[in-house]
């Protein structure tokens, strides 16, 4: 049995193509993935993201424990901050990709939906093993996310709700009020564009899409719905990782590329291990001749040899090229490297591009 | 789009249609619905011996690649070179316009031992 979220019925009246994401049943499209993903650059795209993990922690240690699991170091995080990190197991492998924000009372965590029951499982064991004081919750199911990106997004929702959208900086977040709805807005994506993901009240899902706007059918919206097809060719553009692809417990941070989001000089979960490690592959672009498209575990090759593995791979609309991501080893790994990337028996020549492959002007 | 009732297919959504002794291959509306946006088709040379069952080709869209498979034994008398141009036919128009290959088939007799377009509407659950 699918769960649904509270835009189910908005979904499927508008005919959207609804599949099993996660064990929750969601819009892979509408009307067709190339075009929702070429509205979402040109002008802006609304998504369903409610089956996200909406996790909270509060009291006494949760700032102690947040740093504990996670690989950033939040001490410097300001109220109001959201940052990028890795929750990792001991050896260093990704357990998830999440988003952490410090609320005046609480931390705010948005994790992936289908680790959402493995992080609640391990956050719980770390409590009781290290015995910390904390509370914890997950509102995931009372409560409905919707993502508007898009170069249009912003101006398009300025006036509907009091958050003042260009006091609003990139990873910051806000609460607020509007007619009795308590709401969150955080200016992050998973796009590459500019835009924001909101948080309300299950309940109030449908209210939301008359504020926002509501007649999303019509071909001149600046909104259109998007689903989860072009999510996915728009995050692959935008060189964002999918846990699943790019990232997994076999999987460490580093090699992935978000050493970024890596405080090695932290004592977190996975930590000594991270720094034990002697890394020996990279995560990288490739761009292929030809149309033909690399999919997730398609063998990357020289000269006849293995080298690595595809992670990633699609047409990709905005650029009209084959793109790729791919694990290969750091010999190989340089921008302009000459690879073959092995489909239906065959090497097709592909070259290392550097990540993002697209950046919003 | 909807399948026309003499077309015959097989389970894998390829449908067979025979005009006049040639016999036209393409997939379903629904397949292509499945795959989404087509980015390419790839098909085989025109003087291809194919065995019925037989893989003839890649079709390949932003989501996802497939296989194409034949019914029929036969050989390839001509593709559809426009689908290199325009892979986005065995979407909008896949019954016509998005045909792939034609065959000659070896036997007449074989693609009526194909699924009846009634009997594929029934096991696909349309």
């Amino acid at each position: 049995m699918l769960k649904r979220t509270p835009f189910f019925d908005f979904h499927t009246s508008l005919g959207a193509k609804m599949v099993d994401f996660a064990g929750w049943e969601m819009p892979l499209m509408y009307r067709s993935i190339v075009d929702e993903h070429q509205h979402t650059r040109s002008s802006g795209g609304l998504f369903d993201v409610s089956h996200m993990g909406r996790l909270s922690f509060s009291g006494k240690d949760a700032a102690k424990f947040l740093n504990l699991v996670a690989s950033r170091d939040l001490s410097t995080s300001a109220v109001g901050q959201c940052k990028y990190a890795l929750i990792c197991n001991e050896q260093g492998g990704v357990m998830d990709d999440v988003i952490i924000s410090r609320d005046t009372k609480q931390w705010l965590m948005v994790c992936n939906a289908s680790n959402r029951d493995k992080l609640n499982k391990h956050f719980f064991a770390i409590r009781k093993q290290r015995d910390l004081d904390f509370d914890m919750s997950d509102s995931t199911e009372a409560t409905a996310m919707v993502a508007l990106q898009g170069p249009k997004a912003i101006d398009k929702i300025a006036g509907v709700l009091p958050t003042d959208l260009s006091a609003l900086k990139r990873w910051r977040f806000e609460s607020g009020s509007f007619m009795l709805i308590k709401y969150t807005i955080y200016r992050t994506g998973y796009t590459g564009e500019d835009g924001i993901e909101l948080v309300l009240p299950a309940k109030m899902a449908g209210m939301a899409m008359k504020l926002l706007g509501g007649r999303f059918e019509k071909e001149t919206a600046t909104l259109r719905p998007a689903g989860l097809g072009a999510r996915d060719t728009l995050r692959t553009e935008a060189g964002l990782p999918l846990y699943g692809h790019e990232l997994s417990e076999e999987i460490d941070p580093i090699e992935a590329g978000l050493g970024f989001a890596v405080s090695l000089e932290k004592d977190f979960i996975g930590a000594a291990a991270l720094r034990a490690k002697v890394q020996t592959r990279k995560l990288v672009g490739l761009e292929l001749e030809g149309r033909r498209i690399a999919r997730q575990g398609a063998i990357i090759q020289k000269s006849g040899q293995p080298i690595g593995v595809a992670t990633s791979g699609t047409m990709s609309p905005t650029l009209g090229k084959s793109i790729a991501m791919a694990f290969v080893g750091l010999e190989h790994a340089a921008v302009g490297t000459a690879v073959d990337v092995e489909l239906s028996g065959t090497p097709h020549a592909a070259k290392v591009v550097p990540l993002p492959f697209y950046k919003r002007a | 789009m909807e399948l026309p009732a003499n077309y015959r297919l097989l389970e894998s959504h390829e449908w067979h249609n025979d005009n006049d002794g040639v016999v036209s291959i393409g997939i379903t509306q629904f397949a292509a619905d499945e795959l989404t946006d087509v980015t390419y088709v790839e098909l085989p040379k025109v003087g291809a011996k194919l065995a019925a069952g037989d893989r003839f080709g890649t079709i390949e869209s932003v989501k996802a690649t497939s296989d194409l498979y034949t019914g029929i034994a036969g050989t390839v008398v001509e593709v559809n070179a426009a689908l290199n141009n325009d892979p986005a036919q065995v979407n909008t128009d896949p019954y016509q316009a998005g045909w792939m290959i034609r065959l000659k088939p070896d036997n007449a007799a074989d693609v009526g031992q194909l699924l009846s377009a009634a009997d594929y509407l029934k096991k696909t659950g349309h």
